[in-house]
């Protein structure tokens, strides 16, 4: 049992006496400003963007220098306080949800630029520098940071080395992984800790990818160093109809097949495109059974080439619409309704749930097809947006919340989608992380051995095992309970309570 | 694979299993072709070159898995004709290098700056742990972050983790077009030049500077190469010439390598130093040889291991001892504290009884 969704209620007086404890000794190492503990100051921790799950953190400690943070950790460690390292709360599975005994650990002040080195095409940030601000930071120079979530405005580069994010440039420009060189921070224990280097390597084992997408779990990431890379001359785009979502997928693989890497490969089908069309009016075909935005960049010869073979290869496919974008304004309108597929569902349905399997691009038609059987089966709607060149699924189940069967039908659904992706040959999590939310999918991706070995390698990192606990690896235990509600699938036990 | 185990891999286990109640220490061993590369190998080899064979490539996913024993000429070969590579360009130093040998290794080639590293490529890996469990990482997909990237960090692991019995790698379609030009300048010249293109939208995929020449790569779609080539000038070296000279870089067979072996015989060592690629030139004595934008500077000289490291950390970078015959010094810059405890804890996370390749990145590692 270590989802805090399932962990047994703490007696009031042992965390009122456990509180006392963390703040007194907390209180010698932070001015009274930074650090909260009265519930009306913890609220607004007690999720991030998924804000199906809350817990109430014991105390929230806000460090303004780094001596402050080696500190905290430090007297955390000691006492044996759970940690939870935190951004700007947007991250979508829940990897910064609090410990209703632990301290979250916030971030939010280290948001200063350290340095852009134009010539070194680097830039050295503070973990709480969104993730737009550097590309804003870097412009002048005609260099910008590639990785691009849709939530680019307000997430951290903190928070994008915890969950390895992507963006819809990822295909061609990689995840942050490939855009950072140093990690530097500290360890639970409190010491300084650097991975990577300002060079394009660094002695021994390169733990450099196990702390970016660690999501929290390994040490606290206090200073990045990314990767800056020139701003293309020209970017243009195709916005492509399909009468069949079939040969939209097949246009998807013939497109990589030809031996083009588009900048950027989207993918809505039906529902998806009336949804965003009627939300941000983008002139969208309303009739394709599928859309698919394919976009160029480079020089401009380079360009021109390109979207010449892409046309090619897009027609070959079965194209019912093919529109080229003239100029920059009608490139930034065809993604307009693309970036906003979250809000424009938000509109057509009192709640929705979001999910981030990636499957081999060959079986994106066979997964829209599976969708679709699932919403007869499950009698919910579901909008289907997908980072197609990378086969990543963004399905977005409609549902409300505020009928209990629903919200039960969309999390199977949701489990059914995922594990639909893991049979297909993917991963049940593309670029949002597992959290909490998506532990139990893990007992299904990972062997228990698998698992183990995850749990031994946390060990290595935090012996005692207070950074982030409960988050991304399942223990045995639940795993074993799970697959033994899963074999009575449809009769969950306790239906009201939130499993993803 | 780890569902129904074929036989090689079961005889691997057995050995393994056998290995570690005996406590046998096990040398891991692929093609041998980068068997001078790191600390001394010590034990029982392993021969794991059964475990052979491309299991599956599908061009359209940019994407190849292969077992560990599989010989990178195969892999290479296989998506040669496809129109696909490998484009961190693995060195291969001498034929029969393997698959997993080259991710163990995490060597990359010319266009390492500019394409990423091994690690960078790795999708998913199947490793045999020292507890003799198979254990999948990772996956076939490009996005993947499911649980720690365990895969990804075998790239340069150099065995110590265990043996890496298959590994999923993302491949891209080989570049259209490449051109190489050739420049009379200084070492400091170079660095600058180099530095300053390098923030330009421009092809750049491979450079290297020795004795006054730098040598620049241009590789991407036709357009684009054709205009950088005429934006930046210098003489362009035929295409069968210059393909011959990025793959002796690339497998150390060109002039200065062959010249820093002979060095080498005679007791000088080869340093490689990775550096940040606008470090400017280091105050070292011998033969020079930079790469990577400037990220890669080799070093033939028989100044002493100490002065080496300490110009290459002063730098910001580090410094490996690549070749040379008396290795006393250790190959490879010695951690801090945090990071060396962390590097035991793995070892003993994934090799609780030190099975694999004992010493061979750090003692007692």
């Amino acid at each position: 049992m270590n989802a805090p969704a399932a962990s047994a209620p703490v007696a009031g007086a042992e965390r009122a006496a456990r509180q006392q404890q963390v703040v007194a000794a907390l209180s010698r190492l932070l001015p009274a400003h930074a650090l909260l503990w009265q519930s009306e100051d913890t609220v607004p921790y007690e999720c991030d963007g998924l804000t199906a799950y809350r817990e109430r953190p014991l105390v929230v400690a806000l460090p303004e220098t780094e001596s402050e943070v080696a500190a905290v950790l430090r007297a955390c460690h000691k006492l044996e306080v759970p940690v939870v390292a935190r951004g700007a709360g947007t991250g979508l599975s829940g990897g910064a949800l609090p410990n209703a005994m632990g301290v979250t650990l916030s971030l939010a002040k280290f948001n200063r630029i350290v340095l852009v080195d134009r010539v070194a095409r680097t830039a050295t940030v503070q973990c709480g520098v969104r993730n737009l601000a550097i590309s804003e930071a870097a412009a002048p120079f005609g260099l910008y940071y590639a990785p691009d979530p849709s939530s680019q405005i307000a997430c951290t580069i903190g928070g994008n080395v915890a969950e390895n994010s992507g963006g819809v440039h990822c295909l061609k420009y990689g995840l942050t992984l490939h855009n950072v060189l140093r990690v530097r921070g500290f360890t639970v224990e409190g010491e300084p800790i650097e991975f990577g280097s300002a060079a394009l390597d660094a002695p021994g084992l390169d733990l450099l990818p196990l702390m970016v997408g660690s999501e929290g779990m390994l040490a606290v990431a206090i200073e990045v160093t990314v990767k800056l890379v020139p701003r293309p001359q020209l970017a243009r785009c195709i916005m492509a109809s399909f009468a069949d979502v079939r040969q939209a997928g097949d246009a998807v693989a013939a497109v990589i097949a030809a031996g083009i890497i588009p900048a950027g490969l989207e993918m809505m089908d039906k529902p998806m495109t009336a949804a965003v069309e009627a939300f941000v009016h983008a002139g969208y075909d309303l009739d394709a059974a599928a859309i698919l935005l394919c976009e160029s960049d480079g020089t401009p010869e380079e360009v021109a080439e390109e979207i010449d073979r892409m046309l090619d290869v897009l027609s070959g496919c079965g194209a019912t619409r093919l529109e080229v974008s003239k100029d920059e304004a009608q490139r930034l309108k065809f993604w307009s309704g693309r970036k906003n597929a979250f809000p424009a569902s938000g509109r057509i349905s009192p709640d929705y749930m979001c999910m981030d399997s990636t499957i081999p691009r060959r079986r994106l038609a066979d997964i829209l097809i599976a969708i679709a059987e699932m919403e007869k089966k499950y009698g919910l709607a579901c909008c289907n947006v997908f980072h197609a060149g990378d086969g990543n699924l963004h399905p977005l189940i409609l549902f409300d919340a505020n009928d209990p069967d629903q919200l039960h039908r969309a999390e199977l659904f949701g489990a059914d989608i995922l594990e639909t992706s893991v049979a297909f040959g993917g991963t049940v999590t593309g670029e949002h992380g597992v959290g909490v939310e998506k532990l139990n999918s893990m007992c299904v991706q990972f062997s228990p051995d698998e698992r183990e070995q995850m749990l031994a390698l946390k060990r290595a990192f935090d012996p005692k095992g207070t950074l982030n606990p409960g988050k991304v690896v399942p223990t045995l235990a639940r795993c074993a309970e799970y697959g033994r509600m899963h074999v009575k699938k449809g009769l969950l036990p306790f239906p009201e309570l939130e499993r993803f | 694979m780890a569902a129904a185990p074929e036989p090689a891999l079961a005889r691997l286990v057995d050995q393994v299993l056998t290995a570690r109640a005996q406590h046998v220490a096990l040398d891991i061993r692929g093609g041998g072709s980068k068997v001078f590369y790191g600390e001394a190998a010590r034990g029982e080899p392993l021969d794991v070159k059964a475990l052979a064979g491309i299991s599956s490539y599908e061009p359209s996913e940019l994407v190849v898995t292969a077992r560990g024993g599989t010989p990178l000429a195969e892999l290479e070969a296989a998506l040669a004709a496809k129109g696909q590579c490998l484009p961190f360009e693995p060195p291969r130093f001498a034929p029969g290098g393997t698959v997993g040998g080259m991710v163990a290794a995490g060597l990359a080639g010319p266009a390492r700056a500019a394409a990423g590293g091994v690690r960078d490529y790795v999708l998913g890996a199947t490793l045999l742990n020292g507890k003799g469990e198979v254990l999948s990482f990772g996956g076939q997909v490009m996005k993947n972050v499911a649980g720690y990237d365990v895969a990804r960090a075998l790239a340069g692991s150099l065995g110590i983790l265990g043996v890496i019995c298959e590994v999923s790698l993302k491949v891209l379609p080989a570049p259209a077009a490449s051109s190489t030009l050739r420049f009379e300048m200084s070492q400091a010249q170079a660095l600058a030049r180099l530095n300053e293109w390098g923030g330009q939208p421009l092809p750049l995929n491979a450079s290297a500077w020795w004795e006054g020449t730098l040598v620049v790569r241009l590789a991407g779609a036709a357009a684009a190469v054709q205009a950088a080539a005429r934006k930046l000038g210098g003489e362009t070296i035929e295409a069968p010439l210059a393909a011959a000279f990025w793959n002796g870089l690339r497998d150390h067979g060109d002039e200065f390598f062959v010249g820093a072996a002979r060095a080498v015989e005679r007791g000088a060592s080869l340093w490689r130093l990775a550096v940040p690629q606008t470090a400017p030139p280091l105050d070292l004595s011998g033969e020079l040889l930079v790469e990577w934008g400037g990220a890669q500077r080799w070093l033939c000289t028989s100044t002493p291991a100490a002065q080496v490291r300490e110009a290459a950390a002063r730098a910001g970078g580090h410094a490996t001892l690549f070749r040379g015959a008396d290795k006393s010094a250790g190959v490879f810059t010695p951690l801090a504290a945090p990071l060396d405890r962390i590097h035991r804890e793995l070892k003993r996370a994934f090799d609780p009884e030190g099975v694999f390749n004992r010493g061979r990145i750090y003692p007692g590692l």
